[in-house]
């Protein structure tokens, strides 16, 4: 083609005309598909650093964890996610209520780098509500996977979204707390937030009671359920509770399968 | 004095010695060195310049050879991911040495034929009716609204057309005409010499234009009977 065609076919060519012309700005929004964005508030124990993608909550660390440095819980994200990471305006609308509420309702998480097994794990441990615990057994057994303690212990460690999805509330079945992404101390400052009778929960262990039954209710819960209350009997393991009379708690959902 | 200068460019554009320029793509030779610093002295910061700066010829050139809107969104964040990835691997001296527009676009292109390649296995529903129809049309506020009207038709014809030719004219045609690249950029980012290249744009024209008018013959369908008469 020489300049002369090129010339002839602007001026007088429709087609090459309207092929120019439909060129086309980017939409603005698909920035948002690309780049997490991050914004800090002010959570249970210390302000938490919360990054965000258009699907969801993908990454959270306390403001301890990061030494309050905004570089520096960058460079962790960075470390885990190739994908920019831009200062947010806002945090998301769901996120402040997400962090008092019982259970985490309608904050939306984005685990898509995590395997299936991660995110069952994760998942499961959503559903434990605000103020109560639950054994690394139960976890296993809730994702059908009895035998995965030590792998669900190794997910939780690694758990991108801790405090939002609540891993601090899985703990050994011996009462006492277990480690945690932030370390044992922050763990059970996250529980003792929470108004979590820990205490309780470990003298009962030590008693080998891991169950407790409720007269009132006619179920078998775990120590930590608002479905144990009134006259309750204490039990090593659910069967032994069932053979009692009592029906596993549909809240709690506790298991004969359970290690205890 | 500015004004009638400003209302006058969409009736002549103002192209170079010999190329035409599209009215309505801002020039981009000049912030390619501004860009590449940016991306060295912050990756995260720079790569909302780089997205800021070619995103519009990434989704321009994402929509037009694949013919959806929603295949065109997918193609452009795909490929700014994809750049974002290999950027945050890339040493200084390597980044420094980019140049972001055909970079882009070289990884625009992969991913549009790995996906065309996947789409091949499965079978197609029809090409381009769902997508466009809804694509909201650049806005032009000196156009009236009958221009406007005429224009998205044509646009829209146009579109469809381009979706019928075969995938290396379309691809051609589209960064040459389209979005406005010189030969020598096209044939770095399709991996073709030139002389492929520049035969593959007169070919994508030659059969666009005999699809635009068709032979008066009844019932001759120009995509699989060859046009008797063509102009180039």
């Amino acid at each position: 083609m020489t300049p002369a065609d090129d010339w002839f076919l602007a001026e007088h060519d429709p087609l090459i005309a309207g092929l120019a012309a439909l060129a086309i700005d980017g939409p603005l929004g698909l920035l948002e598909r690309i780049a997490a964005s991050w914004v800090r508030v002010p959570g249970p124990v210390c302000d938490l650093y919360v990054a965000s993608t258009d699907r969801g909550v993908v990454y959270v660390r306390t403001s301890d964890a990061v030494h309050d440095d905004a570089a520096e819980f960058a460079a962790l994200f960075h470390h885990r996610f190739t994908r920019p990471l831009l200062a947010g305006a806002h945090p998301p609308a769901e996120l402040p209520p997400a962090l008092h509420a019982d259970r985490p309702t309608g904050i939306r998480f984005d685990l898509d780098e995590l395997s299936a097994f991660e995110r069952e794990v994760l998942l499961a441990v959503l559903t434990i509500p605000r103020g109560q615990v639950r054994p690394y057994a139960w976890v296993a057994d809730q994702i059908g996977a009895p035998a995965a303690i030590g792998a669900i212990d190794t997910v939780l460690l690694q758990n991108p979204v801790p405090v939002l999805i609540p891993c601090h509330r899985v703990i050994h079945a011996d009462g006492t707390v277990g480690d945690h992404v932030f370390g044992p101390p922050v763990k059970r400052a996250l529980l003792d937030a929470e108004g979590t009778n820990l205490g309780e929960v470990y003298e009962l262990a030590q008693q080998d009671v891991h169950y407790l039954a409720s007269e009132t209710t006619g179920v078998v819960c775990f120590p930590t359920c608002p479905n144990a209350r009134g006259s309750r009997h204490g039990f090593r393991s659910v069967a032994e509770a069932e053979v009692a009379g009592y029906h596993p708690c549909p809240a709690c959902r506790p298991t004969s399968t359970e290690a205890g | 004095v500015l004004d009638s200068g400003a209302r006058l460019q969409p009736i002549r554009p103002p192209w170079g010695s010999t190329r035409v320029t599209s009215a309505n793509l801002p020039p981009t030779r000049q912030p390619d060195e501004h860009l590449v610093r940016a991306l060295v002295h912050d990756l995260d910061t720079g790569f909302v310049e780089l997205f800021q700066a070619y995103r519009h010829v990434v989704f321009s050139t994402a929509l037009r050879i694949s013919g959806r809107w929603a295949d065109a969104e997918d193609l452009t964040a795909e490929s700014f991911l994809r750049a974002y990835r290999a950027l945050s691997g890339y040493r200084r001296t390597r980044i420094l040495a980019l140049r972001p527009r055909s970079w882009l676009l070289t990884i625009t292109l992969n991913l549009w034929r790995n996906h065309e390649r996947d789409a091949a296995r499965q079978p197609r529903c029809e090409p381009w009716e769902q997508g466009l129809d809804h694509a909201p049309d650049p806005p032009d506020p000196r156009a009236d609204v009958e221009r406007t009207v005429a224009r998205r038709e044509t646009d829209r014809e146009l579109a469809a057309l381009l979706t019928a030719l075969p995938a290396e004219q379309r691809a051609a045609v589209v960064l040459r005409h389209v979005v406005d690249l010189p030969i020598a950029e096209i044939a770095e980012i399709l991996g073709r010499p030139e002389g492929t290249v520049k035969s593959d744009i007169s070919r994508g024209l030659r059969l666009a234009r005999a699809l635009l008018e068709p032979p008066p013959a009844a019932n001759s369908d120009p995509l699989t009977s060859k046009p008797t008469e063509v102009r180039v």
